[in-house]
Parts: structure tokens; C-alpha cells; sequence
């Protein structure tokens, strides 16, 4: 019963691996505390996106990952 | 070789190595044989200052959905006969090409605001990430103020 963490782009530099697996269900308080106080810091910021299961969520703060679901953290986007 | 086929009225694309422009224009051309103008943007890794090369990530789920989103409402935007959107991932040298955007209309107003319109968007609001390579090391490159504003434009 895990939920996959996934680091996106520069906060990938700031977790320990690019993906890390914690038990389902997974909420916002548990994802803070699992990612670790750096990544947890700017998870903060409005800039910083949360999508669950392939879908970006409008408020990050109702996360409610299940088993087999991939949280990614997405941070502020450049392209082109 | 086999002639590329272009998906009409738009083809989205990520692609993980180098894209032949003069191709792709041509392919687009010839798909939209209706159009009245032809409207087409590159952009490349500057080849200036000590920039050593480029990697733009994405993911997977979200980045090229994202895309065609954003083509689907070009196309609404303006009266668009299509659209080519094409963005590399992956490491680029400089003067390689980072992303590829055309688009065909019956009247140039509409191709040239519609390419505008995706290029400000494709740099700050797709799911992509860039970071550069210098001397020191591999730094990432968040949005300017100026993309900001370049998209507020739209809104």
C-alpha cells in the first residue's frame, strides 16, 4: 500500500532521490512530512504545483493520495 | 526516406532528439494547402555567453496533454486552419533547436498572433523544466519577469 513521491526539476536537487515510496493514504500534512523540511518549505509557496494520479490539483492542501497513486511536485515551470 | 506526416489540425509533439525544421515546415505547408499564411517560430539554445548546454525535463502525464490543451485553445483563439507545436527534451548544445512552433490561417494577423500566443505560453506555463550547464555546473532557469508579462498579455 505505497504512494509514490515524485520531484520534479529543481526540487529534485533538493529531495534525496528523484522519487520516494510512503504508505497510502497519503494527505498534505503527511506529504510535509515526508518530504523533509527543504522540499516541505517550498511546497509553501503558491508557485509550487501538487498533481495526483496524472491530475494538478487546485488545492494542493486537499491531497488525498491513495495506494498506487504517483504524487508529483511541480515547481515553477520554463520552457521554450 | 519516408515523408513526414503531419496530424492536421494540430500536431503536438515532444520530442526527445533533434527536429528537422526545413521538414517539418515543409510538411506543415503541404498539409494546409487552404491557408492564406504561414506563420512559424524557432527557438534555439542561444550559442552566447558560457553556456555549454541545455536539458529541459517534463512529465510524462501532464506535459504533453498540457500541450495540446494549449494548441486546442490557440486554435479556438484564432482562426486558425492548424497548428504544428513541437518542443524538445532532453540535452541541446547550443544552436540547437529547443522548440518549433507553425501555424497556418487564412489571414496573417491570426497566424502570427496564434504562434505569439503559444510561444509566451509554451515558455511559462508548460510542464517543462529547464536547467543550463556553465563552467560551475548545472544551474535551473526559472521564468523572467518579462515571461510573466509576455503571457499576462493574453489574459
Amino acid at each position: 500500500m505505497t504512494v509514490t513521491i515524485l520531484f520534479l526539476g529543481p526540487l529534485r536537487d533538493l529531495a534525496e532521490s528523484p522519487t520516494l515510496e510512503v504508505e497510502a493514504p497519503l494527505d498534505w500534512s503527511g506529504l510535509l512530512e515526508a518530504v523533509g523540511p527543504q522540499v516541505a518549505e517550498q511546497l509553501g509557496e503558491q508557485r509550487v504545483n501538487v498533481a495526483c494520479a496524472g491530475k494538478v490539483l487546485a488545492d494542493k492542501t486537499q491531497l488525498h493520495a491513495g495506494h498506487g497513486d504517483e504524487v508529483a511536485l511541480l515547481p515553477p515551470v520554463s520552457g521554450g | 526516406m519516408a515523408r513526414l506526416t503531419i496530424d492536421t489540425p494540430l500536431d503536438v509533439r515532444l520530442l526527445d532528439k533533434g527536429l528537422s525544421v526545413g521538414e517539418a515546415l515543409a510538411a506543415f505547408n503541404a498539409a494546409h494547402g487552404e491557408a492564406g499564411g504561414v506563420v512559424s517560430f524557432l527557438g534555439k539554445v542561444r550559442p552566447d555567453g558560457d553556456v555549454r548546454a541545455l536539458d529541459l525535463s517534463h512529465y510524462e502525464p501532464l506535459t504533453l496533454p498540457g500541450m495540446r490543451e494549449l494548441a486546442a485553445a490557440a486554435r479556438d483563439r484564432f482562426a486558425l486552419d492548424g497548428a504544428l507545436v513541437w518542443h524538445r527534451v532532453g540535452v541541446m548544445m547550443p544552436g540547437e533547436a529547443i522548440v518549433l512552433v507553425a501555424t497556418a490561417a487564412r489571414h496573417r494577423r491570426d497566424a502570427f498572433g496564434a504562434a505569439d500566443y503559444l510561444m509566451d505560453h509554451l515558455k511559462s506555463a508548460a510542464w517543462l523544466w529547464k536547467r543550463e550547464r556553465r563552467a560551475d555546473g548545472w544551474r535551473w532557469i526559472e521564468p523572467r519577469g518579462q515571461d510573466r508579462e509576455d503571457i499576462a498579455r493574453w489574459e
